[in-house]
């Protein structure tokens, strides 16, 4: 790629961050909508640089849901809180967390990575579910609005002050993630889907190189899982369930492994057929995205960023 | 803790691992053929469940006694329809490729069904319990139990055992499966179908998973989720036992059922961490499974 030149993925992602940040102002409803896609996407992000290292976790909802419940404890133990305070609890126990259990899970790869990640957050949520003392169960804890720096706001403000936030985060995340695989040390994790033998015998630990990518991971599904839970105002054990990792995933793929960009086209596209479907056809929106997933799996593998390579492809005669 | 609750918990524990081994089985039988972990599997068993009840409500007005083959029936049906589909349409034209797409299209595969489910069968909670009550009690050391708990569950999960390996390890059918497993491409070079295997591999699985789902219908209250849960309990059970290892997952499940009974009397919060914390204890030290062989490639 020739420097000075931009690729048309960015300026899909450019055009993606400026329709978030200037459409929720014509329709009020997509404020909340826009937030939830970003908070999701900063999430899928997590999923998509794993995949660069051919790995596929599912369990990354722990993460979600230690990030969300960071916010939920702060709220029901001390009281009152502020966004920005939030997203560093949520950041900060994410990381460890995800220190914690990248130690043992990155000793593993392919189904027995994915099957120890599912272990740990099934662990996470019986506990979230059975300490009826500290969670409230299964009902989950209200997480009452923050302020932000002091200032406090109404339902109609606060709805836009949680979009641009998590519009903030998420441009920093995406390019952050950017940055991060096009180092070295990211293309040392991707190096590990090709071929980990040789990327050890250049020298490199890589279970250290997938450690640090699983942190980070962990991270990003810490700041969804914060964000999440203040937009929809409540933490469950639903957020560190089985199926929140599945889903996850699926957006991953439905956008598009390769690219970080995917990680956004995939949400969006994600909740809109539920924002839409729960609307129109109240109970199938589960059997809707289901179909979405399979004809994505069938007939665009490389996701919805893909679609647009292989439109490329076929004009330029198959290269 | 006296007696009289230990020989409940263990009765308890034996009953309800009959029913985990079934699904856990199927499950371990698919991933060692065809290297697919079904996330549908759950939603097979509840499925099985909820058609065996819809059977047997249909069918007991006519005569009880006619409740037994209808959970037999049920489940062949599910097993035969929508494994059948599940396998020929979704899964056999990923073969070959990603690990992932396979994954995710049965978790597609477990969306859609759990859909259908309610919107088929509704959210109200079923109960079925015709099965249940034809078949006396019985009374083990002064403690009355239900002989279709201990016995009938119990005889038909070790008659699934031991059916199961006389099937692989002593009949053309279980060597021709046994062949694919081994090395696919030798196999298809002389002349095995291959893709039949895979076929009748996975129709057996799920018609496992749908038997777990109809002989549970009876016992307990069908609702949505059902099949959510299932799907990761009978998953720890195949990985704590190694993926493809049938005996290991008779005996992993037996484990797990009598300590989820015996934490239901002790400490009844932490029943449902009882499975999972022994999955990430053994996985942690045997990431093969308690009975996995380091190279897991038998069933």
């Amino acid at each position: 790629m020739m420097a000075g030149r931009i690729k048309p993925i960015t300026i899909a992602a450019i055009v993606f961050f400026l329709v978030s940040a200037v459409a929720p102002l014509f329709v009020a409803s997509w404020a909340t909508l826009f937030a939830l896609i970003l908070a999701k996407g900063i999430v899928v992000l997590g999923i998509v640089l794993l995949l660069q290292a051919g790995q596929v976790s599912f369990g990354h909802a722990m993460f979600f849901a230690t990030g969300a419940y960071a916010a939920a404890f702060w709220g029901k133990f001390v009281g009152g809180g502020d966004i920005l305070l939030f997203l560093v609890l949520g950041g900060v126990s994410s990381t460890i967390f995800g220190l914690i259990v990248g130690l043992f899970v990155v000793r593993y790869r392919e189904i027995f990575f994915g099957m120890l990640n599912l272990a740990f957050s099934m662990v996470l949520w019986s506990l979230l579910e059975k300490m009826f003392h500290y969670t409230n169960g299964a009902d989950g804890i209200r997480v009452a609005r923050p302020g932000l720096l002091g200032l406090t706001f109404t339902p109609e403000t606060f709805q836009y002050v949680i979009l641009y936030v998590s519009l903030a985060i998420a441009i920093v995340a995406f390019y952050a993630v950017q940055r991060y695989l096009d180092s070295p040390l990211g293309h040392m994790l991707r190096a590990m889907k090709s071929n980990e033998t040789r990327l050890e015998y250049l020298g490199m630990s890589a279970r250290r190189v997938l450690l640090i990518g699983y942190v980070i991971s962990a991270l990003l599904g810490g700041i969804g899982g914060t964000l999440v839970a203040i937009i929809q105002q409540i933490a469950t054990p639903e957020f560190g369930f089985w199926t929140k990792s599945g889903e996850f995933v699926f957006i991953a793929i439905l956008g598009g492994g390769a690219h970080a960009f995917g990680a956004f086209a995939g949400a969006a596209m994600f909740e809109c057929v539920r924002f839409y479907a729960a609307a129109h056809l109240a109970d199938s929106w589960q059997l809707i995205l289901g179909v979405v997933l399979i004809v994505i799996i069938l007939y665009a593998p490389n996701g919805l960023i893909g679609l647009r390579q292989r439109y490329g492809q076929a004009r330029q005669g198959g290269h | 803790m006296n007696s009289t609750l230990a020989i409940l918990a263990v009765l308890d524990g034996i009953s309800y691992a009959a029913l985990v081994f079934l699904v856990s089985v199927g499950l371990s039988l698919i991933f060692g053929v065809l290297r697919v972990v079904n996330v549908a599997h759950g939603s097979l068993y509840a499925f099985g469940a909820y058609l065996a009840a819809t059977f047997s409500l249909a069918i007991a007005p006519i005569s009880p006694w006619l409740t037994y083959p209808a959970l037999l029936a049920a489940s062949i049906v599910i097993g035969v329809v929508c494994g059948g589909f599940i396998e020929r349409f979704l899964l056999r034209p990923l073969y070959g490729r990603d690990d992932v797409l396979q994954l995710l299209i049965t978790f597609a595969a477990f969306m859609i069904m759990d859909n259908l489910q309610r919107l088929i069968w509704g959210v109200q909670p079923i109960f079925a319990a015709e099965p249940l009550k034809l078949l006396p009690n019985i009374t083990v050391f002064n403690v009355s139990y239900t002989s279709y708990q201990v016995i009938l569950l119990p005889a038909v999960a070790l008659a699934t055992l031991f059916g199961l390996r006389y099937f692989l390890r002593h009949t053309l059918a279980g060597a021709v499966i046994l062949a694919v497993t081994e090395d696919r491409e030798a196999s298809t070079a002389i002349g095995i179908d291959a893709q039949r295997v895979y076929f009748v591999t996975f129709v057996i699985g799920a018609s496992l998973a749908a038997l777990g789902g109809a002989l549970a219908s009876p016992t307990t209250s069908l609702v949505p989720g059902m099949g959510a849960d299932m799907i990761v309990l009978s998953f720890a059970v195949a990985a704590t036992a190694g993926l493809g290892q049938i005996e290991g997952t008779a005996l992993t499940a037996l484990m797990i059922g009598l300590t989820r009974a015996f934490v239901i009397y002790l400490q009844p919060e932490f029943e449902v961490l009882v499975p999972y914390l022994l999955m990430v204890l053994v996985l942690l030290v045997r990431p093969f499974g308690l009975f996995g062989a380091v190279q897991v490639r038998k069933i």
